[in-house]
Order: structure tokens, then sequence, then C-alpha cells
């Protein structure tokens, strides 16, 4: 499926895309159109190793719930989430806004670019691609990424050279907090909820 | 400080299981039945007697938001109520920590919101960035389901009520009530005009309520503990327990809840480890999220954690995400890092935002070298009055207070680097930051 | 009725009007670029900005803001000019200063606004977003950069044509305006949208850098391309017809016009026939018009009047049939037919009309179609479908074959004898429907399709209500059948065929059944008739002769010359009248005014534009089932007549919206 015109869900995706579908009232199938651009962008990552949204899957997506394509075509390019280019198997997405900036995103970013990722580009072997995107909601534990499905939080110049490293070798580098920290929870313990921690 | 008696998120850092099991224990879905037998009538009232104020930035009063949902229907339309978790704003990271910790206190607070206001079902929007986070809340769903919590008689109270999960695709904009539910319709977030406001016509075309997180989640707690408890917190006006979210040049970046109203100082002296290189290394604060404008140091260390306060120094409380800046800070690039946001989130729809934001940006990217005339920073300023108050939507607002924040506070700052840009040796004697 | 106040002046507005109607009721103007009356609000553009109160303390899209009592609207406070200043500001900071390029120029609503709202200069200093052209087709040009996302263009395709196919992607200040894949808008109204575009970001790909709007000589028009009788305004520069516009007309075409009537204009140029031909020995020679008339006399020497027959054309103006009816019934000619798609339709003119009206289709609640295409066949017919069912919530049901339409169809199957037994549930719903049309394409009117459609009728027609349409695509047609050009039909006149036969433009008829009969075509195009011609007397094209025309309601409506036929070609009525005085036949009339009055004596509703309307009279039917399969259209949407034939856009049109055939580009030079 090189070009991806044959596109079609798999069996598993296929029901997965129905429950769906039941999440919204009839007639209000549009709604649907979302969560299905995703799972598509998870099945296709599945089967080519790359989250990306080819322009034939988006028509079969909205093929499935009656959607004119150029109404889905808009949701997908309006949406930064939705690839639609191909990326790297790892999508590195570098937080670069400004509670990140103010605690060293900046760091964070030359430790990609030490390692080649260059934004917006994958790199040769196709393991990278590397984005900086707006705030991705934990400021509390600045500066992160968020690689694939995982955020790697705290960071410095050191632990995301390691994460990079660990990918590379194939290696899954442990997700959250890099300075050992539970959540946002003040580093060296809490000061409230004591007794349940 | 709070209490940890007093406090509604007791697993606000995960320390504990977030399944139904352990929220159980912690006195989540205890006799919701009972909750809700107490009839929608009162539980708004006592949503309204607490003094709770929506927790996603506007402060509107939660208890009487839900007042204008009709009573019944007319027309057959059902309602809706629409959970805001797509926690966006720079700064805020709360709501994240209350679905991944403790889902069932949003869920358990849908459904006696979604009771109180009549809604045939809730639809949870969590911004499609918190993967990990909608893993989790889907599976609480599915737990909810499973115990007959929500659903069918839901709770075996006679009332039907759904619950969806709806992921977000990446637009900070879809935060805007009326831009996510046209989100939720399944086209791009661009915020609808109002009237008609959700209300009327909100989730196709029916009367929809869009509410915070924070707002649905403190609900059960409220009625269960009293709405007097709740009230018992902060100043008059400001009551209630808060989530706040330190971020920024504090020796402990965190998320904790403390009571309304708590000062500033205070705040990140107990929970971050106070500021870092010490209180005179303080230059300003962004104290509600990247929306509001910054305060300066001065200004904000005595100053209460509350919607009037931080309106009192022409800055708000927003989601009470504060950003805190030491003296090492670029506040130039600080700010024009915030319209580089703002641009890049603006949906397009409107031209004053459409435009105005990337003007502003680019504006800003040269104010931080310098490489710009002194008169561009009026020039600024007057684009940002363009800007604010003549859209759709309230990005563009949002996208002019920042940049009015800096420049009323720290002009000179800018002035000096246009001067040293163009070769002065010495600086002009400037007019000191406006106090 | 709400009362509010605009800049002092008190007005009253009716319940639901918006803040900026209330504007203009007090004469105020008011800004706006993506406000338009025809499609749903945005509120994008801000440039209509009012101060309201009581409301927020700033400024008001007023075209969003419903009016209401007691409300005081200032549409000239500092607040409102300042918000003006600045909301231009922002549109013309990203938008090419090209205006000297621009095909825009000069009727632009961004230049216009700018003059009066603006301020005198810029103030950005950045660099400009440039944005790349995108390919809408062979009819729109883009010049994106031009673009200040108003979604007009966007709403248009989704509300009025239907066919969801412009979208604007991405978002910010990168939003962008373009079709999927960048594939040519293949809407059959999408002409419209360089219309509502209100800069130059889309204009007409035809005629790009042909003209200046001011130097143009405007005519009122009715579009002829097909039945609907769409207002036009006629635009010439000396001897040619630059382009088409529509002109509003509420009861017909709103303010729209198809791409045919639009974009066809170019046709009237190629393939003339500008001057008389006559066959010698099998091969058509040149002729004078004095060679030509003595070959007719000729030919009508040798045979009986009962020998001789008309057929009248698609494309010809009551004035012409009226001239041409007269001379032949001088001769003692009565075999005068218009039938020419075979239909049998005939009798009082509620049986041939379209009764319903246009305008009233978007009220029914039920429409049957039966053997016809109304996205193709009436494109402006088709949208009022559309607002019915997405308005008013009917619902459509389709008898026979057909592309598929920008609604919701239920297809009974393409079988004609369904209309002779209506599915048991269509009968039910039929049965409950208040205002239930019914729609049969003129090319499927047989005499059985009739029967069973008048069977029905006691269903359709009700009081205040006759949903009883035909479906023309023939803009004669309706003035034909008034004038009398009403014969045996198509078919008996092929079994019985004469020996001589005039053809007033007819094009679309196979005339092979003919062979044997001396033919004398009139009409201004070399296409299909003249070819098989003895004889050619060379017409004027719709906008070249002040023409009568009446729509497949019966509207009667008049255009007006534009520019002058070519060469030695004339005014069709004006061939009949010279003929009569070589033939020795008196007509009564000399000029325009005298024939007018000679067809309104006989023909009442002819002498005043308008619709009278045709009462409706129970039919009484020979018997006749229908069967099989409806007839299809017999060409594709451009190719419909010698015009649109001859017409190198409309050739275009086939070549890249309906084979897909994306044109080379040129190396440049």
């Amino acid at each position: 499926m090189s070009d991806f015109t044959d596109f079609k869900w798999s069996d598993a995706n296929a029901v997965e895309a129905e429950r769906i579908i039941g999440r919204y009232p009839k007639g209000r199938e549009n709604s649907a159109i979302m969560p299905l651009l995703w799972l598509a962008q998870y099945q296709v990552a599945a089967q080519t190793g790359v989250a990306w949204l080819p322009l034939p899957v988006i028509e079969f997506v909205a093929a499935q719930i009656g959607m004119p394509k150029i109404r889905a075509l808009e949701v997908a390019t309006f949406y930064t989430m939705y690839n639609l280019k191909p990326v790297g198997r790892f999508h590195v997405q570098v937080c670069g806004t400004t509670p990140c900036m103010l605690r060293g995103s900046d760091d964070v970013l030359r430790a990609c670019a030490d390692k080649g990722l260059k934004k917006g580009e994958v790199t040769n072997d196709g393991l990278f691609t590397l984005t900086e995107v707006e705030c991705l909601g934990a400021c509390a534990n600045a500066p992160m990424v968020q690689v694939n499905d995982d955020n790697y939080e705290d960071l410095t110049y050191e632990t995301m050279t390691a994460i990079l490293d660990d990918l590379i070798a194939g290696r899954t580098p442990k997700a959250g907090s890099q300075i050992g920290r539970t959540a946002s929870c003040p580093e060296g313990g809490p000061t409230s909820l004591k007794e349940i921690a | 400080m709070l209490a940890d008696k007093d406090r509604i998120f007791t697993n606000l850092y995960g320390f504990q299981p977030w399944g139904l099991e352990h929220a159980m224990k912690r006195g989540d879905w205890a006799g919701t039945k009972e909750l809700l037998a107490r009839g929608q009538d009162t539980i708004i009232q006592q949503v309204k007697d607490s003094g709770l104020r929506g927790r996603g930035g506007a402060g509107f009063s939660t208890g009487t938001k839900w007042s204008f949902m009709p009573k019944e229907s007319k027309d057959g339309r059902p309602s809706f109520l629409v959970v805001n978790a797509d926690e966006s704003e720079p700064g805020s990271c709360k709501d994240r920590e209350i679905i991944r910790h403790d889902p069932h206190k949003l869920i358990e607070g849908a459904l006696i919101a979604g009771y109180a206001m009549r809604a045939r079902a809730a639809y949870i929007y969590i911004r499609g960035e918190y993967i990990r986070e909608a893993e989790v809340l889907f599976a609480a769903v599915e737990e909810a389901y499973a115990k007959g919590f929500i659903g069918k008689n839901a709770c075996g109270s006679g009332y039907d009520f759904d619950v969806f999960v709806h992921r977000g695709g990446g637009a900070y904009i879809c935060g805007e009530e009326t831009a996510m539910i046209e989100s939720l319709e399944g086209k791009k977030g661009q915020p609808r005009l109002k009237p008609p406001f959700p209300a009327g016509a909100g989730l196709y075309g029916c009367p929809t309520t869009v509410n915070n997180v924070e707002s649905i989640a403190v609900v059960p707690t409220i009625l269960r503990r009293g709405p007097e408890w709740f009230a018992g917190f902060g100043r008059p006006n400001n009551l209630g327990t808060k989530l706040f979210q330190i971020s920024g040049h504090v020796n402990k970046p965190c998320v904790v809840e403390d009571a309304m109203s708590v000062p500033f100082r205070e705040l990140i002296e107990t929970h971050c480890g106070g500021i870092r290189g010490g209180w005179d290394n303080l230059l300003a604060v962004i104290p509600g999220g990247s929306s509001v404008p910054l305060v300066p140091a001065h200004q904000i260390i005595d100053a209460p954690m509350d919607f009037d306060g931080l309106r009192d120094l022409k800055s708000g409380l927003g989601t009470a995400a504060v950003i805190v800046m030491d003296k090492s800070t670029d506040i130039v690039r600080a700010i024009a890092r915030l319209s580089y946001f703002y641009k890049h989130e603006s949906c397009g729809q409107c031209t004053p935002c459409r435009e105005g934001t990337g003007w502003m940006w680019r504006v800003m990217e040269r104010l931080v070298t310098g490489d710009a005339e002194p008169s561009e920073i009026d020039l600024l300023l007057e684009v940002t009055t363009q800007v604010e108050g003549h859209t759709i939507c309230a990005l563009g607002d949002a996208a002019a207070w920042p940049i009015q924040g800096l420049i009323r506070h720290f002009r000179p700052e800018i002035e000096a680097r246009i001067a040293k840009r163009r070769g002065f040796a010495v600086v002009p004697e400037l007019p000191q930051a406006a106090e | 009725m709400p009362k509010v106040t605009v800049d002092g002046i008190e007005v009253e507005v009716p319940a639901g009007a918006t803040v900026m109607q209330a504007c203009e009721a007090a004469g105020k103007e008011i800004p706006r670029f993506c406000y338009h009356e025809r499609l749903s609000i945005a509120g994008n553009c801000r440039m209509c900005l009012v101060q309201v109160s009581p409301g927020p303390p700033k400024p008001q899209a007023s075209c969003a803001l419903p009016a209401s009592e007691g409300q005081t609207i200032l549409t000239d406070s500092p607040m409102v000019k300042k918000a003006r200043e600045g909301v231009m500001e922002f549109l013309l900071i990203n938008h090419p200063l090209d205006c000297p390029i621009c095909d825009q120029g000069g009727e632009c609503d961004l230049q216009d606004q700018a003059m009066a709202y603006g301020r005198g200069g810029s103030r950005f200093d950045e660099n400009k977003r440039a944005v790349t052209e995108k390919n809408m087709g062979p009819l729109i040009k883009t010049v994106m950069t031009r673009c200040i996302h108003c979604t007009r263009c966007v709403r248009f395709t989704e509300e009025v044509a239907g066919t969801n196919e412009i979208g604007a992607l991405y978002r910010g200040e990168n939003m962008q305006i373009t079709s999927f894949l960048e594939q040519a808008v293949s809407s059959e109204l999408s002409g419209n949208v360089i219309d509502l575009c209100p800069v130059g970001a889309l204009t007409s790909k035809p005629t790009a850098f042909h003209y200046r709007p001011w130097e143009l000589k405007r005519n009122d028009g009715i579009d002829v391309m097909d039945a609907v009788g769409a207002s036009i305004t006629v635009h010439s520069r000396t001897a040619e017809v630059i382009r088409v516009t529509p002109r509003l007309n509420d009861d017909v075409n709103e303010e729209w016009v198809a791409d045919t009537g639009r974009f066809a204009v170019d046709g009237l140029k190629e393939r003339r026939l500008d001057r008389p031909w006559v066959r010698v020995n099998g091969e058509l020679k040149p002729a004078s018009w004095g060679q030509a008339f003595e070959a007719v006399k000729k030919a009508l020497a040798g045979v009986d009047a009962g020998e001789v027959a008309a057929l009248a054309g698609d494309l010809a103006a009551v004035e012409d049939l009226v001239a041409a009816k007269d001379l032949l019934t001088g001769l003692g000619v009565t075999r005068l037919e218009s039938r020419t798609d075979g239909a049998a339709y005939e009798g009082p003119a509620a049986h041939w009309r379209f009764n319903t009206g246009i305008a009233a289709l978007e009220t029914a609640d039920l429409i049957l179609l039966v053997g016809c295409d109304p996205k193709l066949d009436a494109p402006l017919v088709n949208s009022r479908i559309l607002k019915a069912v997405r308005r008013k919530g009917a619902q459509v049901f389709r008898i026979g074959a057909g592309t598929e339409p920008a609604y919701p169809i239920t297809d009974l199957g393409n079988d004609l004898a369904l209309l002779a037994k209506l599915p048991a549930d269509l009968a039910e719903k039929l049965a409950k429907a208040e205002r239930p049309a019914l729609l049969i394409g003129s090319r499927n009117a047989s005499a059985e399709v009739l029967a069973a459609a008048h069977a029905l009728a006691g269903q359709f027609v009700k009081d205040g209500w006759n949903g009883f349409n035909i479906l023309h695509t023939a803009a004669a047609r309706v003035g034909a059948l008034t004038t009398g050009w009403v014969g045996e039909g198509l078919d008996a006149l092929a079994h019985n065929p004469p020996k001589l036969l005039f053809l007033l433009g007819v094009d679309e008829v196979a005339l092979a059944p003919f062979g044997g009969a001396t033919k004398i075509y009139i009409g201004s195009h070399g296409d299909r008739g003249a070819a098989v011609a003895d004889i050619i007397l060379p017409g004027a094209a719709w906008a070249e002769k002040p023409g009568t025309w009446v729509n497949m309601e019966g509207r009667v409506q008049r255009s007006l010359r534009a520019t002058f036929p070519p060469g030695e070609a004339r005014e069709d009525w004006t061939i009949f009248r010279a003929l009569a005085d070589v033939l020795g036949i008196k007509l009564g009339y000399d000029n325009l005014d005298q024939l007018r009055a000679r067809m309104a004596a006989e023909w009442p509703e002819l002498g005043r534009e308008g619709l009278t309307p045709a009462a409706w009279e129970a039919a009484k039917l020979k018997a006749g089932k229908p069967a099989g399969p409806s007839k299809p259209r017999a060409t594709d949407f451009y190719s419909s007549n010698p015009i649109l034939r001859a017409s190198p856009t409309m050739r275009a049109c086939v070549a890249e919206i309906l084979e897909g055939r994306v044109p080379q580009l040129e190396a440049a030079e």
C-alpha cells in the first residue's frame, strides 16, 4: 500500500471506528472526524512505522462518515497533531513556549541539534523529526519534550541527550520526570498531602 | 496553609493509583445517588452558595451559569454538558493532574453537573497532546460505566447520563467554548459569533454549558462537605480552594492546591522553595497564564492570589498558572515567545487576530534585538489596541495583553535595547517603569 | 418590530433584523467584506463594527448582532472610525499593492473601502505574506496573495451550489482558500464566486487581463443558455461581448448565473455564419442576400404549402418566431413545430409551464423528479431545490437517471413506469405533503409520461399551489409554445417528411429523417443544422438583437442589443420581413415596435414583461402507460447548443472539468 489508495481499517480498528461513531448522535457523524483521523494515523503508524495521514487516508475517513473531503482536509490541516507529511519514527516535540523557555528549552533544543536533529526535518536515518511545539501543558515540569506518546519532563541538556541516545540505541527511556520527582509534586517531597505520599 | 483535610484533590500527585477502587477509598462516588436526590435546583443553589467561580480563566459563577440552562425542553432538543479539558494556556497544567490522578472526581462531577443542568450527556474534550492522560480518562469512564455509575440509571438515580471522551488534535483555540463546540461537531475549531450563546444554542444547536475540568471536579466534594465549607476559604467573592501551578524561576515548580487569596509570597515560600536566587532576584510574574499581563515583582509579592486581587494589579487570576521570572529573564523575549504562541494558535477566522498576531509577533521579535525605531513601541501598542476588543473571541485580547503589560512595565528596557543597537554608548536618560 | 436609534435617527425594523439592516434602514452605509445577503453570516472580516449601547464597551459586528428594542447605535463615532481604520489596516498589511495589474481594479471592494474608511498610508514594516496560486479550473483564476479570507466563496459552494468544493485549509495567518487537491471547481454555478470575491483573489480566467471594467458598456440581457431566463448584464466593448454578470432578480436567479450563461460569450465570436450560402451541386457556395432569397423563392415554387414545414430551435427569440410564423402562415404553411426534443405537451399553458415558479420551488416540501436532471438542465432551479431541502426539509425523489445532486435524493429507479405506479411509501408521503412539486424533464414528456403525470395532477395541484412542472432546457421553447408553434409532433413529422423545411436555428435534432427535404437554415452558428442546409440565411445571436424571451415559468422578459451581428448577418425577424417582400407577402410591420405591437395584439401576455399566471385545467388525455428508462441529456452541461459548442471556454471546461485533462502549461517565451 505504497500510495495508500487501498487504505482500509484493520479488523480491530473497523470495530473501533464504529464504536467511535456511536459516541455521537445519529446524523452527527461528522463529529467523529477527529477521533477517526487519530485512529487512522495510529494505524498508518502501526503499518508503516510512521505516524501520518496521507491524503487518500483522509478521503477514506471522510467517505466513511459522509463528510465532504474538503471539510475533512480542513480539519486535518487545522489541528497541528495530524501529520500531513511523514515524520520520523520518533517525533520529538520540544515545547518552546515561555514557561519551558524560562527553564531551559533552549538547552533541550541544543541537545537535539547536537544529535543532528533539525526543526521540521526527518533525519537521514528516518529516526527523528524535530518540531518545536507550543505549550504542551506540563509547565510545572518544564522543560519538557513529547516523543510520540510519552512526555519527558524536567529536562536538561544532559538528560535530553541521554534520551536521544537511548532512542538511537533502541532502548526505551523512562517517561516522566527525569529528576525523579513524582508528577508535579515539588522536588524533594510534597509540601502537602504528606500522609498520602 | 490549607490543611490536608481541606484538600479536594487528595491524589493530586498520583501517589495512589487513579483507579475506581482507590478513588472510592478516597471518597469519590460515595452516596452520589443521595447527592442527586437533592434535586436539580438544590444542587445549583448549593454550587451558587459555595461561591465557586469558573476555574477556566473567566471566573464566572458556576452555579449561575448552570441556571441559564432550560429547565425543560420545549422543542425536544436535549441539553449537553461539555467539559473543557483542552488545557492549553501556557503555564496551565492543573487539569492534567486531575485527569491522570483523580479522574473519577471529574466523572462524578460531570454526572452531578449534567444532572443539575438536565443534560443528556457530557462530552469531555481533552486536548490532543494529553495522550496518556486521555488513556486514563477513557479507562476511568469505562470503569464508571461498568459499575453503573454513569449510563442508564446512573448510580441508581433513575437518571440516564452518558459521558463521552473526545480527543482534540492540537489547537489552543479549542479551549474557547464555542470553538470547542465547533470542534466537537467535526469542524475546524473556529469560535462562533455570540449571540447565540451556548446555553441557548450550543453543541448540535442544543442548549450547552461548557465548564472547566476543575470547576466540575470540585463539585462532588462541595456538595458532600457543604457549600459553607468551600466558602470558608478565600476572600469574599474569591472563595474556595484552588489548584495553583507554579512554573518558571522558583526553586521547586509544582502544582498545589491551596486556599484562594493566598498571598503570592506565602504560596511560593510554602510550596516552591522560594524564588530562585531569593526574593530580591524576582523580576516579574505572569500570575494567571500567558493571557494575562505580567506584574512587576514589587507589586505582586504581597498580593492576594485571587480574581479581584490580581484584577486590581491590571492582571488576572486566569487559571492560576503562575509563571515566575527572575532577573536573569530576557523579559522581552519571554513575551515575544508568547506573541509567537498566539500567532501560531490564531484560528485565522477574523481579520484583526489573523493579521494582527503576526504583525505583533514580528515587531516583538525585532524589539528583542532592538532592531526597531523607538516610535515602533507606540505603534505596537496601538496595534494591540486595534486587535483587542475587535475580534470574535478573546484570543485577540489574550494576544494583546501580554504586550501591553510588557510595555506598561518595561518600556525603558525596550528603549534601551533600541538605543544600544543603534550604537549609543550611553543609554539616554529614560523614564523609569511606571509604577 | 424593535425601534432603534442610529446616529440619532430613530428607525423601526422588522423583528429578527440585524443591527446592520437597521443602519441601512436609517440610510447609513456600513462597510463590509464577508457579509453577503444570500450567504450565512460569518462575521469574520470585522469591517462592519459599530458602537452599540447597551452592550459591552467595545465595537460590535453589526452583521451578526440582532437589533433589539431601544438600542442606540453609532456608525460614525471615534470608536467606530478607529475600529474601521484598524481592520482596514490589517486587511491591507498582507494585501499586495498590485492594483495596477489586478483585474478587480475599478470594482474592488477593498480598493473602494480603503479609500473611504482607511488610513492614508501603511505603517507595516515587515515582509508581506505571499500565497501560491491555486488551480480552480478553467473558469476561475486565482491570485491567492490577494485573498482577505472572507470565506464568501467557501460559503457559496457549500450553501448555494451545494458542492462543498472550496475550503479554507490551515489556520491563522497561514489559512488558505483552495479546492481539494486543487481540482477544478466543478459546480455549474462556480463563476459566481468571482462576483462574490470582494477582492482580486478570484477573477475570471478566460478574460484575464482583457479589459478594465470602466471600458465596458452595460446592457440588460437574459441568459438563454438554459430555460431559466436568468437576468444578466451584458458587458461589451466596441463590437465584442466581453463578459456577462448576473443581474438581481429575486423571482428567477437571485443574483447568480450559471457558468454557461456567464462564460460562453466567447462562443459568439466563433464559427459564425456571417454571409448567406446556397448549396450548388451539393456544395455550399457563398451568396448574396438577393441570390439567397431567390433560391428560397425558387425552392418554394416547386412545392405545395402542405409539403412545407418549419422547426423552431432552442435559441429563437419570440420576435423571430412570430415573424417566421407570419410569413409561413402567409404562404399557407401550417406545419410548425417547436418540440424538437420529442415532447408531447400541448393545450393550455399550464400543461407546459413550470407552474410552481422558480422562487416558490424553495417552499416545496416534497419534490419528485421525473426524467430530468436539474443540476445540469437548470442549475439555478437546482439551487432552489437545495434550499427547499436544507431550509424546509423537503424530500426529493427521482424516477429516471441523473447526476448526483447536491442534496440527498431517493432514487426510485430508472423506469418511467414507476410514475404510473408510485411506490406505496412515496404515495403516502405525497398524500400528506402540503406543497408537493412534480418536475418532468421536457425531453421525457412523452404522451405516456404526461398521461401518467396528469393522472397524478390532483395530488400536485391544490388550492393556491400548482406543483405540476415541465422542466425545460430550451430558452425558446415556452415562447414558441405560447405563439403556437405546436404541430403534429417531431415523430409524426419525420414519418411524413416535408419537401421543404425551414430550420430556425435547429441544431439539436437528428435531421436524417428529413434527408429528402430542401432545408433552409436561419441561424447564427455553423453547427449541425447549417452543415446539412441547402440555403443558409445568417442571423443574429442573442446578444446582437433586442429580444423577447419567455422562461420556463412563462415569465416574459426582454433583452437589449449589446453588439451587432457580424458581417452580413441580420436580426432574424428582419430576414423574414425581407423575405416576405421577395415572396410578395405582407406582414404588416416594418420595425420592432410594430412587430411587438402585433405580438401583443394576439398574445397579450407578450405585451408586458413579467408573469401572467396560467389557469389549471384538467387534461383530456389519450390513454398510455409510460415504460422504460428515461431519455438522458443529449449533451454534457457545456455543449447543449451551438454557442456553447463554439466557445473555447466551454471546450476547456469539458476537457478539464469533465474529462479531467489538466492543461499543459505553455513554455514561457
